[in-house]
């Protein structure tokens, strides 16, 4: 959202200067014509993708809104409207009332992803060697492709897989699990895979902001006497407080819509079935388009009243850091 | 009768592959014009069709193409029969169903409800007069005319290795759930390494396949039906009741594999033949995947037999035979003579149903060797159509109660709760009526 703004200022600013305004017209005594076809130029340009956008994004999710008040099964002819009974049954059913608090183990684990990629991101921004490979090392898992993650860790967690070994080679045989198995660690395992995952955009977001910190303020800081805890608690956490909001607002829409890890990894068996797991079954499984669309159009409702609420609380222009 | 038979089903890929053939079917397809004027009854085939196939295995090993070339032959004017085999065959041809372009000759899929079979295939004959040919026609005939016909018949029961029961010194079929039980407890005692019996949990689609006990156990041909009758299917006697109760058995007992969330589909073919685990229940379609998988693995084809489920009427065992996926023609299709034409080759001349050791889907069709032995045994039924005007209720209860018997997930809780011991049998078996008598309530029967 940031980036769209900026983007915004630029060209206006440019346009300002009285060289791109002499840059701008150099026929001063150009025909009105074709001055409106270059005022129509930019919108020309912008018809295209808005209009993909409107062909791919907004009549499908339109579409979505009437599917969702409606019985259909996703190949039947006619629509019969139900009214709200969808939205009813997204709340009361508890199998899917169920899968809400599959969430939470997400949510909790984005915490953890956080407060670890902080660690890091924080670690990173001193002087330190080899920073360029520590930072690549972190980074790396976030760019595999997560149904490939999905896999390498069900052969990782598999019994008598390659954690099991490595637990029983240091002698800490007691603590080997059924890490899928077991119904009372199998959401805490798949979290875990999660927050593996996701540590490294963390990182880099919070890194990113962490370095755009003017270098005179740590240099001030140092001439009073404060340490590095000082740093970090005065300067880089206020200075980084926007980016931890998105961070949460991420974080909370993310923990609703995992889907890929639990897929591959336990297809949703014992318990692990996640929101988006149940909609896309609802749809395609159960054959329940309508109740599926009232799923997805819940979970939009849902990632809007959080990111709402995150811009009362973390009001837009605290984002200025210098 | 045995709507969702996907053999060969890659994990995981299922949504993915969806969106990526959506886009294929949006970007290809559909500008080949129609070379042959529609219909009309003495229309030579000719020209050319599109075939979907859930049989990407054998699209891959060049099976199909040997079909094609022995089809042109027999009709020269055919020009191409285009073959496209599709993994995720359920979720895929159901999204295409929402366009015209879903191929010329398709298997219907199991989602499809009889009262929509008109809305998508073309007619292919009256039910009484096409039942003089083929088999197992009911399941997609709606009001007297049929759409499809199955291209093999399935028995089904349970797929096990005849040398490690033997080991066990269990050579008679078990001929109640208990005595399988004790079987399984003998295997399990004389040293199995991973489970005398794997339910593919992970899979999850081979849970589904435990239905096809159903009408076996009581012997009841109308045991389907009856279901839509009553509030409690899920009762100590009724074969509901009896399947799903052995399955909640025989995991608590722990005589499945320790952890259900790793099981793998493709190594279990390996793991039986190679006696790693004692049996599997799945349709006799799976006996020539499990016999090729034990060759590779070294160990001998002969050890996969095949023996029925545990339950007897009257000192006979039974076993539900049915076709596999039907095909049908699209109503849509350019070139529908063409289609009718590769669905009789396909049944009558290409020899399909002999290679997948099935059941022919024609009536004087002959029974594969390797069945002869379990047909000698055991009485075959054939599932009774559901009453005219009843067709959809068995689909519309099972979705509105939200137990959806065609999926894994109801049987994958029963795993779950077996195992941890959160509901008993009797609560599981409860819960399941109640669910069925909401279902009932909503659709009004």
């Amino acid at each position: 959202m940031t980036t769209a703004a900026t983007g915004l200022r630029g060209p206006t600013t440019a346009a300002d200067t009285p060289d791109a305004r002499a840059a701008r017209e150099p026929h001063p005594g150009g025909t009105g014509g074709a001055r409106r076809r270059r005022r129509l130029v930019p919108y020309l340009f912008l018809a295209i993708p808005v209009g993909l956008l409107v062909l791919l994004t907004y009549v499908p999710v339109v579409n979505m809104f009437w599917y969702s008040v409606t019985d259909w099964d996703g190949l039947d002819k006619v629509k019969t409207f139900v009214g709200a009974d969808n939205y009813r049954e997204v709340f009361t059913d508890p199998d899917n009332v169920r899968v809400f608090w599959v969430s939470l183990y997400y949510f909790v684990g984005s915490f953890v992803q956080m407060v670890v990629a902080l660690y890091f991101a924080t670690i990173l921004s001193f002087r330190i060697r080899f920073k360029n490979l520590w930072k690549g090392i972190l980074f790396f898992p976030y760019l595999i492709n997560g149904v490939a993650i999905g896999l390498i860790f069900l052969n990782f967690l598999r019994p008598a897989g390659g954690l099991d070994s490595t637990l029983t080679a240091v002698g800490l045989e007691s603590l080997v699990r059924q890490w899928t198995g077991d119904p009372d660690i199998a959401n805490v395992t798949l979290a875990g895979v999660s927050v593996w995952r996701y540590m490294g955009l963390n990182f880099v977001m919070f890194l990113g902001a962490i370095q755009s910190i003017s270098s005179e303020v740590y240099e001030a800081a140092e001439i009073d006497g404060a340490s590095r805890w000082h740093e970090f608690w005065f300067i880089i956490l206020p200075s980084i407080r926007p980016i931890v909001g998105l961070s949460l607002i991420l974080a909370i829409s993310g923990s609703l819509s995992v889907y890929e890890i639990p897929k591959v990894m336990t297809d949703g068996g014992n318990g692990t079935e996640t929101f988006v797991m149940r909609t896309v079954w609802m749809a395609f499984n159960r054959g329940m388009v309508g109740l599926a669309s009232a799923m997805a159009v819940v979970l939009l409702l849902i990632v809007l009243v959080i990111t709402w609420i995150q811009r009362l609380v973390l009001p837009d222009d605290e984002v200025d850091l210098a | 009768m045995f709507p969702q038979k996907r053999r060969r089903r890659y994990v995981s890929l299922a949504a993915i592959g969806t969106v990526l053939t959506l886009a294929a079917a949006c970007g290809s397809g559909s500008g080949d014009e129609p070379t042959t004027p529609a219909t009309g009854a003495d229309a030579e085939p000719a020209g050319e069709i599109t075939v979907l196939t859930w049989r990407t295995d054998l699209v891959e090993d060049g099976t199909f193409d040997e079909y094609v070339t022995a089809f042109k032959e027999k009709y020269p004017d055919v020009t191409n029969v285009k073959v496209e085999g599709i993994t995720d065959y359920e979720g895929e041809v159901k999204t295409r169903m929402n366009t015209d372009n879903y191929g010329d000759v398709l298997a219907i899929p199991g989602s499809v409800t009889p009262d929509q079979l008109g809305d998508f295939f073309e007619p292919l004959g009256a039910q009484d007069e096409l039942g003089e040919e083929y088999r197992w026609i009911n399941d997609k005939s709606f009001e007297g005319l049929s759409y499809g016909i199955p291209v093999v018949g399935n028995v089904q029961g349970i797929v096990y290795n005849k040398k490690v029961w033997d080991a066990a010194g269990v050579t008679a079929f078990p001929t109640t759930t208990q005595e399988f039980l004790a079987d399984l407890q003998s295997i399990k005692d004389a040293g199995i390494e991973i489970a005398p019996l794997y339910t593919n949990y992970k899979d999850s689609w081979p849970l589904t396949q435990w239905d096809g006990a159903r009408g076996a156990v009581t012997a009841d041909p109308d045991y389907v039906n009856k279901m839509t009758q009553t509030d409690t299917p899920w009762t100590d006697e009724s074969d509901s009741g009896v399947i799903d109760g052995l399955l909640y058995d025989v995991v608590a007992q722990g005589l499945t594999e320790a952890d259900p969330t790793t099981t793998n589909w493709e190594q279990s073919k390996q793991l039986l033949g190679t006696g790693k685990i004692a049996a599997m229940v799945l349709g006799s379609w799976a006996i020539p995947q499990m016999a090729a998988a034990a060759e590779a693995a070294g160990a001998s084809a002969d050890d996969i037999a095949y023996m029925p489920f545990p339950a007897q009427v009257d000192g006979t065992f039974h076993a539900v035979a049915g076709g596999d996926y039907n095909l049908g023609i699209n109503v849509h299709s350019s070139n529908k003579v063409t289609a009718r034409a590769w669905i009789d080759w396909f049944n009558h001349d290409s020899g399909f149903s002999e290679s997948q050791v099935g059941l022919s889907p024609l009536v004087d069709g002959p029974v594969p060797a390797a069945l002869q032995g379990f047909v000698d045994e055991v009485e075959l039924l054939t599932m009774n159509a559901a009453p005219a005007g009843k067709e959809s209720l068995f689909a519309d209860i099972d979705t509105a109660s939200g137990i959806v018997t065609t999926d894994p997930k109801y049987r994958q809780k029963i795993v779950d709760d077996a195992r941890s011991g959160s509901r008993t049998k009797e609560q599981v078996l409860t819960d399941l009526n109640a669910a069925w008598a909401k279902g009932r309530a909503e659709v009004g029967s």
